[in-house]
């Protein structure tokens, strides 16, 4: 009677639950799970004189991490990130105010004309920039025809062009956080503010602002950590000036051939991606939100 | 200044403010479609040379570029198939039954969405190449079902928040097994979620560059073959076919945004 009992609970619970979820669990450990722990194991591997890589403990990767050279490109990566995240606050923040609050029929179109360019891959995009922005490019052209310029100027391959290809590509990842926060503001609220006499400025600071940071923290999130990865941005635009932690990790899994080492430098995404997910966390910041 | 008058110029510098950034986003647009009618012949293919529209015929030439295009949509069709298959079945489970290391799971979930990508990238290449598994189309497939998974869960999950379990407790009091109630009652409530998920599935797969770079063996995608060119410069006929991609997706999505507007009215 027991052995029926549980038999049918297996067949009831159990069975229907292993199917459900097994797949994806599986998906999860073999190609997440695994990987990272792989990545973890490789940053201590040291490489044979054939430059294969053999399972003998080292920590000479780490040792090469505060190399002088490695540490100018964590402090360029540092900056183009914090730059690219502010421009795209700058930008992305009046830009979803006006978009989400505006009265006019056309509210769908404007949102949806924010995604559309992502639909072209992106290094066409970003292809499209350097095209614009060279010696021989459109912005060349119109500077040079209304007499701005005699000599035509390069405005590529540097950390300027670089943080520019950066915005453009994670712009919407800013626009999609604020625009929901900002929709879900209550108006009603910002009538009780003036009525009670407080000005446009005192408002926003004290109403709009609190109630929308949600937006601006998960829009940053989903703006910096990507942006140090990014290394065809600042391959394209930047030509090797304003290189990346995410060109190093490249280069050593491409041309350099040193994976150990490329291991140890992903280990720095990791933790600087798991402290700024902590600090988000602990900011009452909600992870279905980064989901797009 | 009078309170209408700086009402007004408040709205026309909006209007103003919004127009540059849609020019922003359309402009290198713009530069590939105004290119793609170039008639230059020489490299880098910059300067104008006058319109033609002999790239559109020379595309279907190029049987390398068009050979990636087939690629990308075969890995985009594989990896949208599998990952809202596997995606849908586990935010059901995951939603309706508890277990030990959920939490594990749920948290493995995060990853891709919050992770650079050349760190999944390099992880699952080092994982190949650890087991051996030789790099091409398949390992494509399995490196974007990963990263397309938790898209379809969390669209899905969305769904499933508002969900009535008593309809398909209802469904087997009737008399149908769980099999008969997955597919007529839990499947047509989630298929928005399902829909957009696959959707999303789809777009980041096409797009995708950085994690397929790492783990593509001799097989080129589109993104890769545009990469690739890029070192080059990137000749008309992929700005072309570039073009004509943007048209049809925009179609396609006109398509199916007004198909789902008829929906909602009945």
């Amino acid at each position: 009677m027991a052995k029926g009992k549980s038999k049918h609970k297996w067949r009831a619970n159990t069975l229907p639950a292993l199917i459900m979820v097994g797949p994806v669990s599986f998906w999860m450990l073999i190609f997440i799970a695994v990987p990272l722990i792989y990545v973890f194991v490789m940053s201590f591997c040291s490489l044979d004189e054939y430059y294969n890589v053999t399972y003998k403990f080292t920590l000479s990767n780490y040792r090469r991490l505060i190399d002088i050279d490695y540490l100018k490109i964590y402090g360029q990566s540092l900056l183009i990130a914090l730059l690219t995240t502010f421009f795209c606050i700058l930008v992305a923040y009046p830009f979803s105010y006006l978009i989400a609050r505006t009265k006019s029929k056309k509210k769908n179109l404007l949102y949806m004309l924010v995604i559309i360019p992502f639909w072209t891959n992106s290094l066409i995009r970003i292809y499209g920039w350097r095209t614009f922005l060279g010696t021989s490019g459109w912005l060349n052209t119109i500077l040079h025809f209304f007499h701005i310029l005699k000599e035509p100027v390069d405005f590529l391959f540097n950390k300027g062009a670089t943080v520019l290809g950066m915005v453009y590509c994670l712009f919407p990842f800013m626009v999609l956080p604020l625009y929901t926060a900002i929709e879900k503001l209550d108006t009603s609220l910002l009538e009780a503010s003036s009525d009670l006499g407080a000005r446009k400025g005192a408002t926003f600071w004290e109403i709009v602002l609190p109630l929308t940071s949600s937006g601006i923290f998960s829009g940053s999130i989903m703006v910096f950590i990507p942006t140090l990865g990014y290394f065809f941005v600042s391959d394209i635009l930047g030509g090797g000036n304003a290189d990346l932690i995410g060109n190093l990790i490249e280069r050593q899994f491409q041309s350099g051939n040193n994976w150990p080492l490329g291991a140890a430098l992903s280990i720095i995404l990791i933790v600087v991606t798991l402290i700024l997910v902590k600090i988000y966390q602990k900011m009452g910041g909600d992870m279905d939100s980064l989901g797009v | 200044m009078t309170r209408a008058s700086k009402k007004r110029a408040g709205k026309i510098s909006s209007v103003v403010f919004c127009c540059l950034v849609y020019i922003f986003l359309f402009l290198p647009i713009a530069v590939v479609v105004v290119n793609s009618f170039n008639a230059t012949t020489s490299k880098p293919y910059l300067i104008w040379k006058g319109f033609t529209l002999n790239w559109y015929a020379t595309l279907w030439e190029n049987t390398a570029l068009l050979e990636s295009f087939g690629n990308t949509i075969l890995l985009a069709a594989m990896s949208t198939l599998l990952a809202t298959i596997i995606g849908t079945i586990g935010a059901v489970g995951m939603y309706k039954y508890k277990f030990r290391g959920k939490s594990v799971i749920d948290g493995l979930l995060y990853v891709p969405v919050v992770i650079p990508e050349i760190v999944l990238g390099i992880s699952l290449l080092i994982l190949f190449a650890n087991v051996n598994i030789p790099r091409g189309i398949l390992t494509l497939v399995l490196a974007h079902v990963t990263f397309c998974i938790p898209f379809v869960i969390f669209n899905v999950r969305a769904r499933l928040a508002g969900y009535d379990n008593s309809v398909e407790e209802a469904s087997m009091d009737l008399g149908a097994n769980r099999i008969v109630t997955f597919f007529e009652i839990t499947l047509p409530v989630l298929a928005p979620g399902i829909g957009g998920g696959a959707l999303l599935a789809f777009t980041l797969s096409i797009d995708d560059v950085i994690i397929s770079y790492f783990v593509n063996g001799q097989t080129k995608t589109y993104p890769l073959k545009v990469m690739e060119s890029i070192k080059s410069g990137v000749s008309p006929d992929v700005n072309a076919l570039s073009s004509l991609l943007l048209v049809g997706t925009i179609a396609l999505v006109l398509a199916t945004q007004s198909n789902i507007f008829k929906k909602g009215k009945e």
